[in-house]
């Protein structure tokens, strides 16, 4: 569940790893380049898209990618990479859990969470009470989108009335969005951290009788779900943070790198994540039909 | 004496009347029918969990099971399969991956904690593989009946969960399931002996684990509006949890359903308080343990 969007590219040159794992025979042509691909976890919507987009590019490159599920487990993703080492790939590109950056390809969630704050202070017109949802306790994305989220507001007159998790789970967004209806009837705005616990929000506040034009919602990440509710009218944005254009620029600054030796333009290339609403839809990567 | 007795009760009162008084909005008619409404889903699966744990078994594969049958009902529900159909359905499976379970650990002679691990990575596995990751999501005005409205007033969910809990008393009072399911728990060696057949009781256990899961993934994909493969993640503590404390024993033969309901009520009301009273989420975690490992500590003041 850690979108940990830090795309980074580990740059591991095949001659290191022919002298580590001692077994690549001959020179090899562009054509036989492997890579090989980690992220937390295959089980999220998130990284199986962009999975998906890594697997698009590389055909478009000609290059093969192993990919591998690390169950959001540090030590599993570790021991991954090294069997990609001992399968001799040529490179690794990976979204890690947690650990050092070497060069990393990423949206900031911290501006994610500012840009998801400044969608909801235009809405409301600077002032109001909202209520926020916060993700997985002491997961990196979790934290950054809350303090972006909290770091923006604090420069308006709206008031967080209550922030809990949720856990990123869109069921926990509706029970936890159900509680905190029975204590606060009176707020403009909520923000969630990401999609399904929005999602799950906005369930819970249409059992309720909430009208959905009454209260500004905002989620993040752009499943295709979200952009199926906002078509709808029964969320207001989500924040995009394009993680199929993250993925296919890493694996070319990868390629490009074991190809022809070149680096990257910096060591940390920040995509701007932006606000989906209904007004402009069209930009979201996942579209609606 | 007092204690002795009645020690998950106590630790039930005084929950709700330290949350009455510090906060206001708790003990509204609204609020109180919404904790019960949250708690049907995990109170369901705990009913099936007391069979299991009355044998003195454990089921860890009950949120997995709940993220299976979630997605295959929500796909059912997409082919148009009429609602009473796909609720038979999906209750079948979740039996049948529980009778798989008890057959290994009868038949197999593996531990129940071995086997329902691993039906636990395998269940969750096939949810994603059949989903692909992806949420199945949108449902009609009759599927979504189940989770999601009320009859009488009174919200479908909590129906549910009182029949449940009716049914699984009875059975476990009056039939021979429900006598030998506690005598297994007691002595399995002399029920045994007795020419019973032990496997057959131990099985059922697990199909009728497997079964609420299934019931519990049916309510949650209903009041949801989605099935999702990542559902359930965790329930099987919030289960178990409701079991213990409820007062029925880790050890087998001995506790109940009435004590279940309390337990998963217990549960509900600590995940509601916490969001009435705003606790952070990192406190969320110490708060919710030390409760159920106070409650389950003053429950076992009755055995001394």
């Amino acid at each position: 569940m850690k979108k940990t969007v830090q795309f980074m590219i580990l740059i591991v040159f095949a001659s290191f790893i022919t002298s580590i794992a001692g077994c690549r025979q001959g020179p090899k042509g562009e054509d036989e380049i492997v890579i090989g691909l980690s992220v937390p976890s295959l089980s999220h919507p998130f990284f199986i898209y962009l999975t998906k987009n890594v697997m698009d590019e590389a055909q478009k490159l000609g290059v093969e990618v192993i990919a591998s599920d690390a169950g959001d487990v540090a030590a599993r993703q570790m021991s991954i990479i090294e069997d990609f080492i001992v399968k001799d790939v040529d490179g690794v590109l990976m979204s890690p859990i947690g650990g050092n950056v070497l060069v990393h390809v990423g949206a900031d969630n911290v501006e994610g969470g500012r840009v998801a704050a400044r969608y909801l202070i235009a809405k409301l017109g600077g002032k109001g009470n909202v209520i926020e949802l916060e993700g997985t306790p002491g997961a990196s994305p979790a934290i950054d989108r809350k303090k972006g989220f909290e770091q923006e507001l604090a420069g308006s007159n709206i008031k967080i009335l209550a922030s809990q998790t949720a856990e990123f789970q869109r069921a926990k967004g509706q029970s936890v969005m159900e509680n905190l209806i029975q204590a606060y009837s009176d707020f403009e705005g909520v923000y969630a951290a990401n999609d399904e616990m929005i999602l799950g929000a906005v369930e819970a506040m249409e059992a309720h009788g909430i009208d959905a034009s009454t209260v500004v919602t905002v989620g993040y990440d752009a499943i295709p779900d979200a952009l199926e509710y906002i078509k709808q009218g029964k969320l207001n944005a989500t924040i995009e943070q394009f993680p199929g254009e993250q993925a296919r620029r890493a694996l070319r600054f990868l390629v490009e790198n074991i190809r022809d030796g070149k680096n990257p333009p910096s060591k940390e290339i920040y995509i701007k994540p932006v606000a989906i609403d209904k007004s402009n839809l069209g930009q979201a990567e996942d579209k609606v039909d | 004496m007092v204690l002795r007795k009645y020690g998950i009760f106590i630790a039930f009162i005084t929950v709700v009347v330290i949350l009455s008084i510090v906060c206001p909005s708790f003990l509204t008619w609204k609020n109180l029918l919404n904790i019960v409404r949250q708690s049907s889903i995990h109170g369901v699966m705990a009913v099936g969990m007391t069979f299991v744990i009355l044998t003195a078994g454990i089921d860890l594969s009950v949120g997995s099971v709940l993220a299976l049958t979630g997605v295959l009902c929500a796909s059912f529900e997409h082919t148009g399969l009429p609602v009473l159909l796909i609720v038979i359905v999906t209750l079948g499976i979740g039996a049948l991956i529980g009778t798989v379970n008890g057959l290994i650990i009868t038949k197999g002679k593996v531990t129940p904690f071995i086997v329902t691990l691993g039906t636990m990575s395998a269940a969750r596995g096939l949810a994603h593989i059949y989903t692909n990751g992806q949420p199945i999501s949108g449902f009609g005005d009759g599927f979504r009946y189940i989770g999601a409205s009320n009859f009488l007033g009174v919200p479908v969910p909590i129906i549910i969960f009182v029949l449940t809990i009716l049914i699984a008393a009875v059975i476990l009072r009056n039939t021979r399931l429900g006598r030998y399911t506690y005598a297994i728990g007691g002595n399995e060696e002399a029920v045994r002996l007795s020419g019973i057949n032990v496997d057959r009781f131990k099985i059922a256990a697990y199909a009728i684990s497997g079964l609420t899961a299934a019931l519990g993934a049916i309510i949650l994909t209903s009041r949801l509006n989605a099935g999702e493969s990542i559902a359930g993640t965790g329930y099987e503590l919030d289960v178990i949890a409701s079991v213990v404390i409820g007062g029925t024993s880790l050890m087998g033969g001995r506790g109940g359903v009435w004590g279940t309901l309390i337990g998963a009520l217990l549960i509900g009301i600590i995940n509601n308080g916490m969001n009435l009273l705003v606790i952070p989420s990192y406190w969320q975690l110490v708060v919710k343990g030390s409760i159920i490992v106070g409650a389950a500590l003053l429950d076992r003041l009755r055995e001394k």
